[in-house]
């Protein structure tokens, strides 16, 4: 097992940034950290990188204890959402860095460099500053840059938040294949639900400090074992006790069993998909995913009264935990 | 509308231009003027022992004085921005002193403690060390009355660049020494830069706290500025102003420099 953390806990002032988390981390994977903002994420990865002290609680990597390791010597890369490059270097001085403190020899130096450059597809780009790069060649720097000493474990924290919307998905495509190459156990904190099923193997999702669930996205997404979990990693609308997604809301013409009575109130019209955005009688609102060959086919309209039921739901007890694993409509 | 907020304008740069001339540009080019009218017996008097003296002092104190506080200067600002401890507001607040006390009294001050009478006065007396009235009393005025410049220019700069590139490379395998040399300071040079320029500017022409301090003997602790002033009571006037022309010479090329170093802060 490569990345184990035992009940680390952090606390700044009153804020418990991290409470008791325990996590592990397998060799080779792709794990990503997902959860709101002043969930802990980012806070837990410094732990690991040791960039903050945990309060309480060991981490271990490839099963040395390095809790008091100082983070210059834990060998770990990190990457920063704002790329942290160093501005009066040049994109091979920055990429050599660690390299030269560790007093490489230079013709070793310079063909890794160049090596890892053409890895992150930043061949020609060597003698250019970073503030003559891109966003994303800048976060690719900074990559190649972390891989330079080659790390025992590489962590980006929040690693495409500061991109536009483009170069980050082309950035996500490119990352999985980066790490099909390199195969270094890698965590990455993300927000951003969609990024994190897309990337990663393994996703810990965590809240207020702590660990909701942990598994693979799809793990996640079927056998949420929270009501945040559920909420988080997906869309989700609620009726009453009952926790649906909006794909799997059904609109019928005509009024059936277990149906309820709604009007349309607005429809979206996203290309292949439509979101209908549906009124209750009582007054609550959900919203149904549907596609547009459906859409035309009930032949929908903004205004039109129709009938709703879930062929699919979750209930969660007053704690939040699962109760029903599945209703299906009759 | 347009027009009249043209007029302002050129009315606003009538006003400033005129400010400055009637205060700085036109006394300051009259000593100019003044120096040049007889400069035959200004330059004999300019190139007297104790005149060559007092700029060689005064170059030898700043020279002392502002590299000690580019060391405290960029320690300190380290201090300030990168660690959290108590009694940091004391520090801050105590830096600005020079800023706020008349040069005078800080001269006042130091006497008080290093003087024959002072509190350690007699004790450095007794081992043949000098403070006040010789060259250390000069160089520790200055020092005080420079104290807050490197500080309060790196500070900033400091909070700008941000910690991440230092805590980069820290994960890199940096120490703190490493990532001093090769991170921060190249990030902050021209800050420090800066500091050193108005450091030196305000040593050279220090004067009312080394004048206290340094009981103005000729040819041993007269410093420039000293020099000039006396100069100028003796009745040596186009020596006086002859002095006070090197003087802000020195001052104005320190002043190009600066803005120099300002240029390539923007870029």
């Amino acid at each position: 097992m490569s990345i184990i953390v035992e009940n680390a806990s952090k606390r700044f002032g009153d804020f418990q940034a991290v409470d008791d988390v325990s996590l592990t981390v397998p060799d080779g994977s792709l794990t990503a950290l997902l959860g709101p903002s002043g969930s802990g994420k980012s806070t837990l990865l410094r732990i690991i990188a040791g960039l903050e002290s945990p309060d309480s609680g060991r981490i271990m990597i490839q099963g040395n204890d390095t809790t008091n390791v100082p983070a210059q010597k834990r060998n770990v890369g990190f990457v920063f959402q704002h790329y942290a490059a160093f501005k009066h270097m040049t994109v091979h001085n920055n990429v050599a860095f660690g390299l030269k403190i560790r007093k490489r020899d230079k013709a070793e130096i310079d063909r890794r460099v160049n090596e890892l450059l053409a890895l992150v597809h930043l061949d020609g780009l060597a003698q250019r500053y970073p503030s003559q790069l891109s966003g994303g060649q800048r976060q690719r720097m900074a990559l190649a840059r972390a891989l330079a000493v080659e790390p025992k474990v590489l962590l980006l924290d929040e690693p495409f938040g500061a991109l536009d919307a483009q170069v980050r998905k082309e950035l996500r495509a490119w990352l999985r294949r980066l790490h099909d190459e390199v195969h270094v156990t890698t965590i990455f904190v993300t927000h951003d639900q969609e990024e994190a099923m897309e990337v990663a193997e393994q996703i810990v999702v965590m809240n207020v400090g702590k660990v909701e669930q942990t598994g693979p996205p799809r793990e996640l997404y079927e056998n949420p074992k929270s009501e945040f979990v559920m909420g988080f990693v997906g869309s989700v609308n609620r009726l009453g006790s009952l926790f649906v997604r909006p794909h799997d809301v059904e609109i019928l013409q005509n009024p059936e069993r277990g149906a309820d009575e709604a009007m349309i109130e607005h429809l979206v019209h996203l290309g292949f998909e439509v979101r209908v955005e549906l009124v209750l009688a009582e007054g609550e609102s959900l919203w149904a995913q549907i596609t547009q060959a459906e859409a035309e086919q009930l032949e929908l309209e903004k205004g039109q009264i129709v009938y709703v039921r879930p062929s699919r739901a979750k209930v969660f007890d007053r704690n939040g935990r699962p109760t029903t694993e599945e209703l299906q409509a009759a | 509308m347009l027009a009249n907020s043209r007029r302002s304008r050129w009315g606003l740069r009538g006003f400033v231009l005129g400010y400055l001339a009637l205060l700085l540009l036109i006394p300051l080019g009259m000593i100019f003027f003044r120096a040049f009218q007889h400069i035959g017996p200004a330059f004999e008097s300019l190139t007297s022992a104790d005149a060559l003296h007092a700029f060689y002092l005064t170059i030898l104190v700043a020279a002392i004085a502002v590299p000690l506080n580019t060391i405290f200067g960029v320690g300190c600002a380290l201090l300030l921005v990168r660690t959290n401890f108590r009694g940091k507001t004391l520090i801050n607040a105590i830096i600005d002193l020079p800023f706020a006390i008349s040069p005078v009294v800080i001269g006042l001050a130091l006497l008080l403690v290093y003087s024959r009478t002072g509190w350690f006065g007699p004790w450095l007396d007794a081992n043949g060390f000098q403070v006040a009235f010789a060259v250390p009393g000069i160089v520790l005025a200055t020092i005080f009355v420079t104290l807050p410049f490197v500080v309060r220019e790196v500070v900033p700069v400091l909070h700008e660049i941000g910690d991440e590139q230092e805590q980069a490379a820290r994960t890199l395998g940096a120490n703190w020494w490493q990532t001093f040399w090769r991170i921060t300071l190249p990030a902050i040079r021209w800050g420090v830069s800066y500091g050193v320029v108005i450091a030196t500017a305000r040593a050279l022409g220090e004067f009312g706290a080394v004048a206290v301090i340094s009981g103005r003997i000729s040819g041993q602790t007269q410093t420039a500025t000293i020099w000039i002033q006396q100069a100028f009571q003796n009745f040596d006037q186009s020596g006086a102003y002859l002095g006070a022309v090197v003087l802000a010479l020195l001052a104005v090329s320190i002043l190009v420099a600066m803005n120099v170093f300002k240029r390539k802060e923007a870029t």
